[in-house]
């Protein structure tokens, strides 16, 4: 079956390493994780120590300053093992991000190096009553002095429970709206912190995601990321970077789907044939491999543009709504080349499908994409 | 404590099927891997490296393509690698492969200027599974050896290595320089890093070739004109559920009884 071809040496090299890594150390225990809804902190650190701690930091910092499309290729390899496992892992420095964007000299030096040590970064920004309508942030911080005390609930903060940093949106004057939400960097062992239940889902079970309650949390005032009520452009700002390859992970989700798809269909025999020999079957492999190299090709090219400095809205929605949804029309079909047993928990399939459906919903639902695409598209008129 | 780690390019046997009509093997679209042995060495080496400090450079005899396996090594953490191949040495069998990796051992000192403390050899490549490299390596350099090693660590300047026997485990001490061949060890081979790919991507692998160690070496004993090994034949054995069961009162008259049914066979 066909690979992505364009990858340099140390693009291949590294994506070997995951497979080598992931294959001893995840693999035989996945479905016990997946069951248990439990994120192995120490096969992720394990992995981690072989060098991709802050693997998006500039090595200035401290980081290991990979581009993104290399980053891609890895979280793509990682999910292919296990997209829960690859979310913990690329949430590592969610928060660090914008700092890079809107962060003082100070601040990108002191958590740069510690992200290179192995601390957690978490990205704080849905609330209970405000996922899409990220503007909507009933988060308050006060300033005090030389302090700002903060006070709010965030949710379905990823890596919330693991985190040891945690950047938050907050409003700092709710008369401004979405023009009002300033950043802040909060340490998780600041009084009034407190991390809530580890969220029982469906899917991406061995991604650790929590509440996090503020109540009167004292942050000094150079915790905060940028001027006061630019918080919002600032995660817009991110968002256009991070959007693109986002959904880097459905590729590996969806080619182990594939995978074992192409495997079984050689192996199932039906009236007395290798089901593969059928071409019902054939054409719906063919259907999904197409779908595939779209998917790896179109997010290959997003990631090149984020690479050369180009933030294109209408790629990385386009990107991000076409590979989610495709990614789980792939999981569906090889569940269906499955039958039975693709429903069964015994068996590999039903898990990626589960594990499928969470990347047309996370950051950003589809929905959210093609409003954006719409409203680009069409303009003011 | 400098150690120079030998390692070989061998086909991934796991993945090797034998032609049926030619019986030999196929080693088209066959994986290269490092010889699973030469691992264990260069992890002892490296392990050693961290207890003693120094350097781990390593050889390899091989086509060009087997600085790709050089390169698996410098991503684990080795310092250097430089790869001895030519037309010439093409064809050699254990002898004259000892000989010119002896050859190239002395080179390479001269070259750098640094004397090899260890010399580490995997106990035998899985492809040609004859363990005999090794051993003559450390005969040509008129070296103390120490085969089966499965650890090894420098006490007061001197190596303490713990080796497989038959019966059991022997510690052994020598003095260096000495030669150290490597069976399976309680410790894999680690991982390679972020920082070592790079590394090993951008690595440059000096070649040694027959031109350079010329006045240095004799090559009517490298390649096929320096090996004594001819292979007459190579098959694969006939399945057969044709058997005759020896079981005598005592393994002695087994022994007999064996010995008489072969002679009959005509196989003895």
């Amino acid at each position: 079956m066909s690979r992505y071809q364009l990858m340099t040496k140390d693009q291949r090299d590294l994506v070997a390493l995951v497979h080598q890594f992931l294959k001893k150390e995840l693999d035989p225990y996945i479905a016990e994780y997946d069951e248990q809804g439990v994120c192995p902190m120490e096969t992720v650190r394990k992995l981690m120590d072989l060098g991709f701690w802050a693997i998006d930091v500039p090595e200035q910092y401290g980081g290991a300053g990979l581009d993104v499309t290399t980053i891609m290729h890895v979280r793509e390899a990682i999910a292919y093992h296990d997209a829960g496992f690859c979310n913990t892992f690329s949430a590592q420095t969610f928060g660090w991000k914008p700092v890079l964007l809107a962060g003082t000299e100070e601040q990108k030096l002191h958590y740069g190096r510690r992200l290179a040590e192995g601390a957690f970064w978490s990205m704080c920004i849905t609330e209970p009553q405000s996922g899409s309508d990220a503007g909507n942030c009933k988060t308050r911080a006060v300033r005090d002095g030389e302090e700002y005390v903060i006070t709010g609930s965030k949710c379905f903060v990823t890596n919330g429970g693991v985190a040891d940093l945690y950047t938050v949106t907050a409003s700092t004057d709710p008369s401004r709206g979405s023009r009002g939400i300033s950043l802040f960097i909060i340490d998780r062992n600041t009084p009034g912190v407190h991390v809530g239940k580890h969220e029982n889902k469906m899917g991406i079970r061995t991604s650790n995601t929590t509440d996090l309650a503020l109540d009167e949390v004292r942050v000094p005032a150079s915790n905060l990321i940028g001027a006061e009520g630019t918080g919002f452009k600032t995660i817009m700002k991110m968002l256009a970077r991070t959007r693109p390859t986002g959904v880097a992970p459905a590729i590996g989700v969806a080619q182990r789907a594939l995978d074992l798809a192409i495997d079984y269909s050689r192996t199932r025999l039906s009236f007395g044939q290798p089901i593969g020999n059928l071409e019902g079957i054939q054409f719906k492999l063919a259907d999904m491999e197409m779908k595939l190299q779209c998917c790896q090709s179109q997010l290959a090219y997003a990631a090149s543009l984020v690479d050369r400095g180009i933030y294109d809205t209408l790629v990385g929605s386009c990107t991000k709504c076409f590979v989610s949804e495709a990614v789980l029309d792939i999981c569906l079909q090889a569940q269906q080349i499955y039958g039975g047993y693709g429903y069964s928990r015994e068996y590999p399939l039903e898990k990626l499908v589960r594990d499928a459906r969470i990347f047309s919903i996370y950051e950003g639902s589809s929905e959210i994409q093609r409003y954006i695409i719409g409203k680009t598209l069409v303009g003011k008129i | 404590m400098n150690s120079l780690v030998c390692v070989k390019q061998v086909p991934d046997t796991t993945a090797v099927k034998i032609d049926p009509v030619t019986n030999t093997l196929i080693r088209e679209g066959v994986p290269s891997i490092l010889n699973p042995f030469d691992g264990f060495a260069l992890e002892m080496a490296l392990r050693l490296r961290e207890q003693a400090g120094g350097t781990v450079t390593l050889l390899s005899m091989g086509p060009p393509q087997a600085a790709e396996t050089l390169r698996t090594c410098l991503a684990v953490g080795g310092d250097r690698a430089f790869l001895v191949s030519g037309r010439e040495f093409g064809g050699s069998d254990t002898l004259a492969t000892s000989y010119i990796l002896s050859c190239a051992v002395k080179a390479l000192e001269e070259r750098t200027g640094e004397r090899f403390d260890v010399i580490f050899c995997g106990k035998q490549a899985i492809d040609g599974d004859t363990g005999q490299v090794g051993p003559e390596l450390a005969e040509h350099l008129d070296l103390p050896q120490i085969t089966y090693a499965t650890d090894a660590v420098q006490e007061n300047g001197r190596l303490r290595v713990r080796r497989e026997t038959a019966e059991g485990y022997e510690v052994l001490e020598c003095g260096l320089p000495a030669v150290v061949s490597v069976t399976k060890t309680a410790y894999e081979l680690r991982y390679a890093t972020v920082k070592g790919i790079f590394f090993s991507n951008r690595a440059e692998i000096p070649v040694i070739t027959p031109q350079e160690m010329e006045g240095k070496i004799d090559l009517s004993r490298a390649g096929l004109k320096g090996s004594p090994t001819k292979v007459k034949k190579s098959f694969t054995p006939q399945r057969s559920k044709q058997c005759a069961l020896v079981d005598e009162a005592s393994p002695a008259a087994s022994g007999t009884r064996l010995a008489a049914l072969l002679f009959e066979a005509n196989k003895i």
